[in-house]
């Protein structure tokens, strides 16, 4: 499977669904999708036929937020139909709310308040390490989410219990809804803060890149001892100059115009991607 | 009869039903101690997570678990637990339903001296506001060993608040009358009905022995499942009654009362008159000092049944 292109047609089925809910945090969305695809369609055992194993990869999306990326990666998996999905978004007594709900097949917690996704997956990874068991737990989180104290608890805990089963991301697009996360509240030098919580710290360069992403998630499964977390530095709105970098597509539903504009754009990264190929 | 702290009987009872279910898994917010599960801690080291001073942590950690298949024993002074750790009580246990339990230690002003820091008298309240969160306050050490037995039967989420002090027991050994989620009637009496939860339910029981003496027969009604509300107990109470006293170690809004006085107030009209601590910081001292200045003993109970049924 052709992982790039595989992320920019997810894009597109993001940018649809915010469309058709009228709602989304599309910035972010478009930021996390090449982690959220390298991690459910190389990386994770998890799939709908395994669901109540107690072996399978566990996963929790903290900066919730990025619900529509994950609900589109989640459809593509098979959890629940696109067209499904598509039609109940962000409507009336949906369960397909803006924020993960675990009453939804794949979704293992409820988040949407920040801070709460390393924690929980702390307690995952040290139950899987209390048992014997192999499997790996995985969190995302965004940057401007790292001012949550709960966040260092966990980094805290996480190093005391050994849980080298335990691997978190940082959606490193470096915006945040009132603008710069170095303005809001600087996290520079992010590598440094987690190093000296006992974590082992993978840096990846272009965090939108999925082999670099394939690389840096292999990479942590050999480290022993510690957990590990990828510094994926990304780009907030990927994939079109309509919405890169700018702080105002934190959340926001593109008009018609900008929409045809958008698909135009998606459209041709994925070819570029697949030309550098 | 000697006397154990309910906090002790907890660890007492998964301590024994961990010698066969290696899925108890007891968490402290270096609380062992102070919860009286240093032997939990000690006999089952593998099934025993420290957390440090993290109540945040703490309850994450615990849901992170139970969604792995373990029953968590969240332990930790019912002041932090039910504040500083509440969001995550929220979404981590209440609203991702996990089988997460919540054990409040040295609830509502068990740490009398030590000042509202330490006070735990919004955590009925609180709690209770959470949906699918469970709240339950057991009056002594027998109750609380079926409680604890009742609750390692099922997978939700609940808030259980213990006290800090061994208190005098409400019931017999081998006369315990327990149904989960039902409140027990400790006496009957046609005259009043005294509503109470926790370490007020003595106070109750003895308020009735004096008013009895008086020719006043009082009900009192031990409302160990504050949420979900034993209302039909409450109905049943109310309506053979010419007033209610509510009686409860928690502030006055939100808590045993209000819910009460919802309930009667709906279904069988009366007095409700409510017993609490008061709206401002306590004054300090030991737990009994603190009840005796706020008329939450005996004599003060029942004066308050006199007052209600002028």
């Amino acid at each position: 499977m052709n992982l790039e292109a595989l992320a920019y047609e997810l894009r597109r089925d993001t940018v649809d669904l915010i469309r058709a809910g009228k709602a989304g945090h599309i910035g972010g969305d478009m930021s996390v999708m090449d982690i959220l695809v390298e991690l459910y369609f190389r990386q994770m055992n998890i799939s709908p036929e395994n669901m109540d194993s107690p072996d399978r990869d566990l996963f929790v999306l903290s900066k919730g937020h990025s619900v529509e990326a994950y609900y589109s990666v989640l459809a593509k998996k098979g959890f629940f139909s696109k067209e499904q999905l598509h039609k109940e978004f962000s409507k009336y007594g949906s369960k397909f709310i803006g924020h993960p709900n675990n009453k939804l097949p794949g979704i293992e917690m409820n988040s949407g308040s920040l801070g709460h996704g390393l924690p929980v997956c702390v307690g995952m990874a040290k139950a899987g390490k209390m048992d014997g068991r192999d499997y790996r737990v995985y969190t995302v989180m965004g940057d401007g989410e790292l001012a949550e104290g709960s966040v260092w608890e966990g980094a805290m805990a996480a190093s005391h219990y050994k849980l080298d089963n335990l691997c978190a991301v940082v959606d490193r697009n470096r915006l945040q809804i009132s603008g710069g996360t170095e303005e809001v509240m600087a996290h520079d030098d992010l590598h440094e803060r987690f190093r000296s919580f006992g974590w082992n710290v993978i840096d990846v360069a272009d965090g939108n890149d999925i082999d670099q992403l394939h690389a840096a998630f292999e990479e942590a499964k050999t480290v022993k001892g510690r957990p590990t977390v990828l510094i994926a530095n990304t780009v907030k709105g990927k994939g079109s100059p309509v919405m890169e970098n700018k702080v105002n597509w934190h959340h926001k539903v593109p008009s018609d115009e900008e929409y045809t504009q958008i698909c135009i754009d998606l459209a041709r990264a994925d070819v570029d991607e697949e030309v550098h190929a | 009869m000697a006397k154990t702290a309910n906090k002790q009987m907890i660890c007492e009872v998964l301590m024994e039903a961990a010698k066969t279910d290696k899925s108890i898994v007891a968490l402290c917010s270096d609380s062992r101690g102070s919860g009286s599960f240093t032997p939990f801690a000690e006999t089952y080291p593998e099934q025993f997570v420290e957390t440090g001073i993290a109540e945040q942590n703490l309850v994450s950690i615990a849901a992170g678990l139970a969604k792995c298949g373990k029953k968590a024993y969240a332990v930790s002074p019912a002041c932090f637990l039910s504040t500083r750790s509440y969001e995550q009580c929220k979404i981590d246990a209440a609203y991702s339903n996990t089988n997460v339990k919540l054990i409040g230690i040295s609830g509502g002003v068990s740490y009398g001296a030590l000042g509202m820091s330490h006070h735990s008298a919004q955590d009925i309240a609180a709690m209770s506001a959470i949906p699918n969160m469970r709240v339950y306050i057991p009056s002594d050490h027998l109750q609380t060993r079926e409680l604890t037995k009742a609750l390692l039967q099922d997978e939700k989420p609940a808030y259980i608040r213990v006290g800090r002090n061994a208190v005098d027991p409400v019931y017999e050994e081998g006369n315990v009358p327990f149904e989960m989620d039902k409140a027990t009637f400790v006496k009957r009496g046609e005259d009043a009905a005294i509503i109470a939860c926790g370490e007020m339910v003595g106070p109750a029981k003895a308020a009735a022995e004096l008013l009895e003496k008086e020719g006043i027969r009082a009900t009192v009604l031990d409302m160990y499942c504050v949420k979900p509300l034993d209302e039909s107990a409450v109905v049943e109470a109310a309506t053979h009654a010419k007033a209610v006293v509510t009686v409860e170690e928690h502030a006055p809004f939100g808590g045993l009362g209000s819910m009460v006085a919802q309930v009667v107030g709906r279904e069988c009209p009366k007095k409700v008159l409510t017993m609490s601590l008061p709206d401002t910081p306590v004054v300090t001292g030991t737990s009994q000092e603190v009840f005796d200045t706020y008329g939450l003993n005996a004599g003060g109970i029942a004066a308050k049944v006199k007052e209600a049924l002028k």
